[in-house]
């Protein structure tokens, strides 16, 4: 007899269907897998059937066909598992085929029939609900996850003997809860009130957060260039709940959602040390798996002593940071992940970090320009800010003073994404980060006064042309920080003042 | 030989042997006078005054400013300027001199048609132009680093007066400074905070009895030169100051500040000092090295 149930894979970050056809007839026994299945898949044929024997269904002796369809995409890995199971009992006859029609099936069986936890569930159920299907059957430990998709039955169970009565007994009943959307307040999480001083890298680290600018930091070793950093995601408005899933897609397919969170809905915060691969950045692997600057969409990718990556890590980030998208080509197909978070780098002055306090450096000029020189130009021009991370004075550290919390910052970095929001409506922008070419002059207009300021900035500093858009930029974000319709003067020279680097920044 | 060596040489470097009357008699009092010098560009003016503006090549802010003010007023005064070409203080002493219109030469350890260091080519060829190229050693010649030394002897030899602005207890600077004591050179040292490594070679030298070189003018009145009155038009910009900028101006100096620091004690909000800061470095009145850290502008 013959049986078709649909399950599920994923590739890149969408689900796509998997149609499991099986096939019961006379013949030499055994168990044929075919459909481009890799050793991890065919394995099921024999977790399937000791699950079976264990659950106490016996085989007959007949030739099982499963088919794995579309046939020529390769498939991995131990999801199918469950699918596999349902579809040889109903082969075998247990239930009729129209007790399981628009169902979807995930999860990896034990020898004992128990199920076991998969990933990337969350896309899978997003699938199974625009394929129409009523209920999913999943794995326990993944259910609150799959619950996220409104409007579909998520069914976790346990154990393969709970799914054949299930289906035997028509009952797809769950307990209605509300998925458990933690505040993102109920986690310690730090805040900006801890740093003392710092005032110029605080409102650069506002301005960045305001406009989802990448930030580079330079300082000497101590100065805090790490703490501002961890504190940057607290000042960032909350996610909306299509981020929230975005996100959770991500660390879903990775394996990464914290156990029993449901939806992650504080921003993401990355900081891989520098030891980072390529593929551990970008992403990668046989099948391709989200990097590091995937799984910090939305949120803050840090890469602290950028100096030290290899360089070709620094390279690879490049024309994600541009498109706001990783593609990864290999030969089943090219996956694209989403790339969209804000990158903030640090990194020491020179080699002994000191520069140009010349008491404490004992740097060479050739040391400083092969230190710097480790970083390429083309990365450097993917940062919009610049800022010096001083070294803080002891009073200062121990002042009394305390400066503004990471509650009251992001209530202004809010009003500036709506500035933004509202300004962007109906283009294909979001953020001040996001325009290009033409539309600059559009959104980034200046006056007369202020236009004749920035020309005399560009005689006086030296400035490359290159640096006139970033600059207008900066300026158009500090201007929404004020809530001011216009870009004034003294927006445009704070951007001048946070502005990037260029080469003959050290020079002597 | 020397036919081998003059049709080898470049268009525009000639070979002045020891026996030629161009040769600089100045050289010719050193015992181990060179056997020739080759000369791109101009020799020096035997009839003018030459001061020697020497230093570390990583110097502070502090040193590069006090070397380019010197150089610029010294040579507004008819003096002309010799030093090494390297970066760091020689580097604006050479700037210093050329933004007054002035005289200025650079003897290389290396030959004379390789440009040392690479990143001055632009100072190299106004050098040309304005003064001259010097060196003993044949062109094409690298400079290695046993060549500094003996080439810091010319330098010493070629000048009526040295000026030391910034130097390390032991550097290359004193070196020259050890020369010029030799050689019979009035010797002047840029005077430094205490604490700072870069002005202990400096004081060393003003405690064992170098002239202070507080500042251009008195150095001209101590080569016998009455100096030319120049405009102090910096004082008056000050009054058209916003007060913001008149207060943040006055809490900078010559020793870079970051904005920290700015902030703090202007007791001014970030973004205004950053406007105030930035205003003023539109005026050319503030300059900034590496990020975000600001001295002022000696004019």
């Amino acid at each position: 007899m013959f049986s078709s149930i649909m399950s599920a894979d994923v590739r890149g970050i969408v689900g796509v269907p998997i149609m499991v056809e099986t096939d019961v007839s006379d013949g030499l026994p055994g168990i044929t897998m075919v459909g481009y299945l890799t050793s991890a898949v065919k394995e099921a044929s024999d977790r399937v059937r000791t699950a079976l024997k264990n659950t106490g269904i016996s085989m007959p002796p007949k030739k099982i066909t499963i088919n794995l369809s579309p046939a020529d995409t390769k498939k991995e890995g131990t999801g199918f598992d469950l699918a596999i199971a349902v579809s040889m009992m109903c082969s075998l006859g247990m239930f009729p085929k129209e007790s399981i029609q628009q169902m979807m099936f995930l999860g990896e069986l034990g020898l004992d029939g128990s199920i076991k936890c998969i990933r990337g569930v969350l896309p899978m159920a997003e699938l199974a609900k625009k394929q129409g299907c009523r209920v999913l059957i999943l794995p326990k430990d993944n259910e609150v996850e799959g619950r996220v998709v409104e409007g579909l039955t998520c069914v976790g169970v346990k154990t393969l003997k709970e799914v054949l009565e299930r289906i035997l007994s028509e009952n797809f009943e769950i307990k209605e809860h509300q998925v458990g959307m933690k505040r993102a307040e109920d986690k310690e999480l730090p805040d900006f009130s801890q740093i003392r001083g710092q005032e110029g890298l605080k409102q650069a680290a506002k301005l960045a957060a305001a406009g989802m600018l990448n930030l580079l930091m330079i300082g000497p070793p101590g100065s805090g260039k790490t703490m501002i950093a961890r504190r940057i995601p607290t000042i960032l408005p909350p996610m909306s709940r299509e981020e929230s899933l975005e996100v959770t897609k991500i660390y879903s397919i990775c394996g990464l959602l914290p156990p029993g969170e449901a939806l992650i809905n504080t921003r993401p915060f990355r900081a891989p040390h520098h030891t980072i691969s390529v593929s551990a950045m970008i992403g990668g692997g046989k099948r391709p798996m989200p990097g590091e600057i995937s799984l910090s969409s939305y949120g803050c990718l840090f890469l602290d002593e950028i100096t030290e990556l290899p360089r070709n890590v620094l390279e690879s980030l490049r024309q994600p940071l541009e498109d706001q998208q990783v593609q990864i080509s290999r030969v089943g197909g090219t996956d694209v992940f989403p790339a969209n978070a804000m990158l903030i780098a640090a990194m020491n002055p020179c080699k002994c970090g000191y520069y140009p306090d010349m008491n404490q450096c004992h740097c060479t000029s050739t040391d400083i320009y092969r230190y710097l020189n480790k970083i390429s130009m083309p990365f450097i021009d993917r940062m919009d800010l610049c800022v010096e991370a001083p070294r803080v004075a002891f009073d200062e550290l121990t002042g009394e003073a305390e400066g503004e919390n990471s509650a009251q910052i992001r209530e202004v970095v809010l009003c500036a994404h709506q500035m933004q929001e509202e300004r962007y409506r109906g283009t294909k922008y979001r953020f001040n980060r996001d325009v290009k070419g033409a539309d600059i002059e559009q959104f980034f207009f200046v006056g007369k006064k202020e236009k004749h300021l920035l020309e005399e900035a560009f005689e006086r500093l030296n400035l490359t042309a290159r640096s006139y858009h970033k600059i207008l930029k900066v300026a158009r974000t500090a201007a929404d920080l004020e809530e001011s319709k216009e870009i004034q003067e003294r927006h445009i020279l704070q951007a001048i003042c946070y502005r990037n680097v260029d080469r003959k920044f050290w020079a002597v | 030989m020397q036919n081998q060596i003059h049709k080898e040489l470049p268009k525009d470097i000639r070979y002045i042997d020891r026996e030629s009357i161009d040769f600089p008699s100045k050289l010719l009092e050193l015992p181990d006078c060179p056997k020739g010098i080759y000369v791109g560009g101009a020799l020096p003016d035997p009839s003018r005054k030459m001061v020697a503006i020497v230093g570390a090549r990583m110097c502070t802010a502090y040193g590069r400013a006090t070397a380019h003010h010197f150089a610029r007023v010294l040579a507004a005064n008819d003096v002309q300027i010799i030093s090494g070409l390297a970066l760091g203080i020689d580097g604006a002493a050479h700037e210093g001199a050329l933004a007054a219109g002035g005289k200025t030469f650079a003897v290389l350890a290396g030959g004379v048609d390789i440009c040392y260091p690479r990143s001055h080519i632009g100072i190299y060829e106004q050098m040309k132009a304005c003064g001259g190229i010097i060196s003993e050693e044949v062109c094409g010649c690298p400079p290695l680093a046993r060549l500094f030394p003996k080439r810091n002897r010319i330098i010493s030899a070629l000048a009526d007066v040295v000026l030391v602005v910034e130097a390390k207890k032991k550097s290359g600077s004193l070196i020259t400074a050890d020369f010029a004591a030799e050689q019979g050179r009035d010797l002047f040292a840029v005077p430094g905070r205490l604490e700072d490594v870069l002005s202990e070679g400096c004081n060393d030298l003003i405690f064992q009895g170098a002239g202070i070189a507080i500042s251009p003018e008195r150095m001209l009145e101590s080569i016998g030169k009455t100096p030319k009155k120049s405009d102090n038009s910096m004082n008056d910009v000050q009054n058209v100051l916003a007060r913001e900028e008149n207060l943040v101006y006055s809490c900078l100096s010559l020793h870079p500040q970051s904005l920290e620091n700015l902030c703090r004690e202007t007791k001014l909000s970030i973004s205004t000092v950053t406007e105030a800061v930035m205003r003023l470095q539109l005026r050319g009145m503030v300059q900034e090295i590496g990020r975000n850290r600001y001295f002022l502008k000696k004019n």
